[in-house]
């Protein structure tokens, strides 16, 4: 069946069908879409008050085993900063869509941008990290908004779905067969009669889980440092080890939440890499130096974060490297390089438009592909 | 046996504080009502007070600083169960931060039991004044006493529709006070008047709790006391899918399109450019074209200008933008100037379809001048338009486009499709 439909929609059904059950939301441009699909889709739908209530109420129906969904845009995701810290610590599995727009501050509501990476990568007090997956075509508001409930759930953690106004709002023919079936996620509770220990950890580094309405074993969840019996006890190697065994959870199972595409042009020296909105951009100009003799080799990343060594080991087995985004000084490249990017490293930016693909053929060709 | 609640006989609290009373008698009140451990959810906030989590073997939850209620509104939405107890314990601090969160627990009446720890200062950062801090009263950051009355939160949650509210003074057995609160559906909150015995104590030396209360015109009573239903939270189970069948679009056309083509519209909010493009695209994709739509207009929706990027391609469109469109359609002075840009970057093969009413601009594109508005109406100018590039171009097939129009809330109008069909010899 085709159909005319926009990201939005796509997510937001496969939110809900990947096993997501109660979507909490305060309005904000651009994110708006998913709001509203999510009032129509969502068995439970609410409408907080602001972002920190927002982030809040996922946190409680969390605790209660509910996986909870939000959809905003950065002046409400800077409100919900030091939640999604509470939530990280908890180890509260939920998805937080971030539908990028121009900043900073209000910006421009109603222009995209890709402006947010860096704040991402920044948004736990230590430098810890938080799952970022991005879309970066049609397909993938369906398939990563699936993953991202099932990384959540899996690995007991709070994951950030980014995404951008274009992608989320602009509408396309799309034909709806083309869909995998997503499969809902099942939730894994502590079943023994044992003791249960909030934060004990699996071979996985995963705590078991239990929602605060069981009438069997205590659950206790805390925002401070903690012990494995979620007791706020400072600077005890018990409470930091666990501080510690919640960053090696997100790093050391990277390989199970690690998705990205990788079109290897044998001949060529150039590798093109993007992600979220620019990716389709990147994608149409290595179609059109491919048609005139050209061929390069094109990344888009889709975990974001934390940084798949996956990426810098493909980078290095490439004379040049093109980076594309639309911000003003190339975040992501920033991240994947420091504030000195090797000399063979190349961006193309843009803010308040998209980047088109004839940027990036020009640039490639610049460097002489 | 009774139940116990509290798993130490040292509680983490100073000499004499109030906490100390408040937990204890907490302990006392959920024996009285015959509650179970595991039926009781205590959240906590920030300050003294939230270090109780460890000595309660009920299940815990200890966030952030002023959130607790916010937090515990959802667990007890999340839970959705009137016998399970929510109870959270809060300080003045805490109750001025999130006082939103409060107000908002209480006008949505969710199931729980806010406990609120006045005693009248921040004690775990030094002493500050919170918002709740009476008037004259000293603390250490302010040795002149607090300027003005601080915020009555028992008024303050029962105007905002509390079911249960109560001021005490924390002294003596409580037990019967906080089990009347905690016994209530929806929701309740019972503040506990105290003096901080760290630093109240010594910025207002002699001062005797009740004598405060007294001089600070503080009410110690009953603020609100309704039967309220408990809260349920609305879970539709049957809401259908997003994947509707009346979104398909069925090939029934063949479209001689052999590239791309970009298209801008540009006309004025309220005259149908949004539903022109809407229109357009889907007969495109009635004669197998893949296709993209965009919209742009100001945050302020229903004034200003409109505008539409449309692509329309045999191909998969990847990238969306337009920096240079093929074909520019504009009906109003506001549509013309937010298009002004681009006609002054078009090229001989850009084609401008303009209305007659609009001073012509100059231009490189290929000029088409109609009446569109002159005799069809502004509302339907932007469609008109498009009508005018299909007989110029041939991109879809007329059919198409008429008869997706046919079906639409358009065609109401039997004016507008004598008119149309009269000028495109329909």
């Amino acid at each position: 069946m085709q159909a005319l439909i926009d990201g939005s929609r796509l997510m937001t059904e496969a939110l809900v069908r990947a096993g997501a059950d109660v979507f909490i939301g305060y309005p904000i441009t651009p994110a708006n879409n998913l709001y509203l699909f999510s009032g129509q889709r969502f068995k439970t739908f609410f409408a907080a008050p602001d972002e920190i209530t927002t982030l809040q109420w996922m946190s409680g129906f969390s605790t209660a085993g509910k996986l909870p969904v939000t959809a905003t845009s950065f002046p409400g995701f800077a409100l919900m900063l030091e939640s999604i810290n509470m939530a990280y610590m908890m180890e509260l599995p939920m998805v937080i869509v971030l539908v990028q727009r121009l900043g900073p501050a209000t910006g421009t509501a109603t222009c995209g941008a890709q402006g947010d990476i860096t704040l991402l990568n920044g948004m736990l007090s230590g430098g810890y990290s938080i799952p970022v997956l991005s879309t970066s075509e049609a397909n993938d508001c369906w398939e990563m908004a699936a993953n991202a409930v099932k990384t959540a759930a899996e690995l007991r953690t709070p994951v950030i779905l980014l995404t951008s106004k274009e992608e989320v709002m602009t509408q396309f023919s799309f034909d709806m067969d083309s869909l995998k079936e997503i499969k809902a996620v099942e939730r894994k509770y502590y079943s023994s009669d044992e003791t249960f220990v909030p934060y004990k950890r699996d071979g996985k580094g995963v705590p078991d889980f239990l929602p605060v309405s069981n009438s069997k074993h205590q659950v206790r969840y805390t925002a401070s440092t903690h012990n494995e019996n979620g007791i706020l006890e400072g600077i005890t190697p018990g409470a930091l080890g666990n501080t510690i065994a919640i960053h090696e959870k997100i790093e050391s199972n990277l390989d199970s939440y690690l998705y990205y595409e990788l079109d290897k042009a044998d001949t060529s020296d150039t590798l093109l890499v993007s992600y979220g909105i620019t990716a389709n951009a990147a994608r149409e100009a290595a179609q059109r130096l491919k048609d005139e003799g050209r061929a390069v080799s094109v990344l888009i990343a889709k975990t974001m974060l934390p940084i798949p060594d996956a990426y810098l080991n493909i980078i290095s087995g490439y004379q040049k490297v093109i980076i594309a985004e639309e911000n003003h000084h190339g975040l992501y490249s920033k991240l994947l390089f420091g504030a000195k990017a090797p000399a063979n490293i190349h961006r193309v930016n843009t803010i308040g438009r998209m980047i088109s693909p004839d940027e990036i053929i020009e640039e490639v060709k610049r460097h002489g592909n | 046996m009774e139940t116990k609640f509290i798993n130490t006989n040292t509680l983490p609290f100073c000499k004499g504080c109030t906490h100390t009373t408040i937990s204890q008698n907490t302990e006392k009140a959920l024996q009285k009502l015959g509650k179970d451990l595991l039926d009781v959810i205590l959240v906590t906030d920030i300050g003294c007070l939230g270090i109780i989590d460890k000595a309660f073997d009920t299940h815990t939850v200890h966030g952030l600083h002023g959130r607790s209620v916010a937090l515990a509104s959802g667990v007890s939405a999340g839970i959705n169960n009137p016998d399970k107890k929510v109870i959270v314990f809060i300080g003045d601090g805490g109750a001025t931060i999130g006082m939103q969160h409060l107000l908002d627990a209480a006008h949505n009446g969710y199931n729980m039991t806010v406990v609120v720890h006045n005693n009248m200062l921040y004690g775990m950062t030094g002493g500050q004044p919170s918002e709740l801090t009476p008037e004259g009263f000293r603390t250490p950051t302010l040795p002149d006493g607090a300027p003005h009355k601080g915020y009555d939160i028992c008024d303050l949650v029962a105007t905002a529709g509390a079911s249960y509210v109560s001021r005490i003074a924390g002294i003596g057995d409580i037990s019967d006070q906080l089990a009347e609160a905690f016994s209530r559906d929806g929701f309740s909150l019972i503040e506990v008047m105290e003096i901080c015995t760290s630093y109240g104590v010594k910025s207002n030396p002699g001062m005797k709790l009740k004598s405060l209360i007294q001089e600070a015109g503080i009410e110690i009573k009953v603020y609100a006391d309704d039967q309220t239903k408990a809260y349920e939270t609305n879970k539709k189970e049957d809401q259908p899918t997003l994947f509707s069948p009346k979104l398909g679009i069925d090939k029934e056309f063949t479209s001689q399109l052999v590239q791309a083509v970009r298209i801008f519209l540009s006309g004025t909010a309220g005259e149908g450019v949004q539903s022109g493009a809407s229109l357009f695209v889907k007969a495109g994709m009635r004669c197998g074209l893949n296709v993209t739509k965009k919209g742009s207009y100001p945050v302020t929706v229903g004034v200003g200008f409109s505008a539409s990027n449309i692509i329309l391609s045999p191909e998969p469109i990847l990238y969306t933008g337009a920096p240079r469109p093929d074909v520019i359609i504009v009906t109003s002075v506001e549509g013309l100037k937010f298009a002004q840009k681009l006609i002054d970057n078009a090229t001989e093969d850009t084609l401008l379809i303009i209305d007659s009413s609009l001073e012509t601009p100059t231009t490189n594109a290929r000029l088409i001048v109609h009446h569109f508005r002159e005799h069809f109406g502004g509302r339907y100018a932007i469609l008109v338009g498009l009508y005018e590039y299909i007989r110029q171009s041939e991109a879809i097939p007329m059919e198409a486009l008429h008869k997706q129009f046919l079906g639409s809330h358009m065609a109401g109008s039997e004016k507008l499709v004598k008119l149309i069909e009269e000028e495109f010899g329909l």
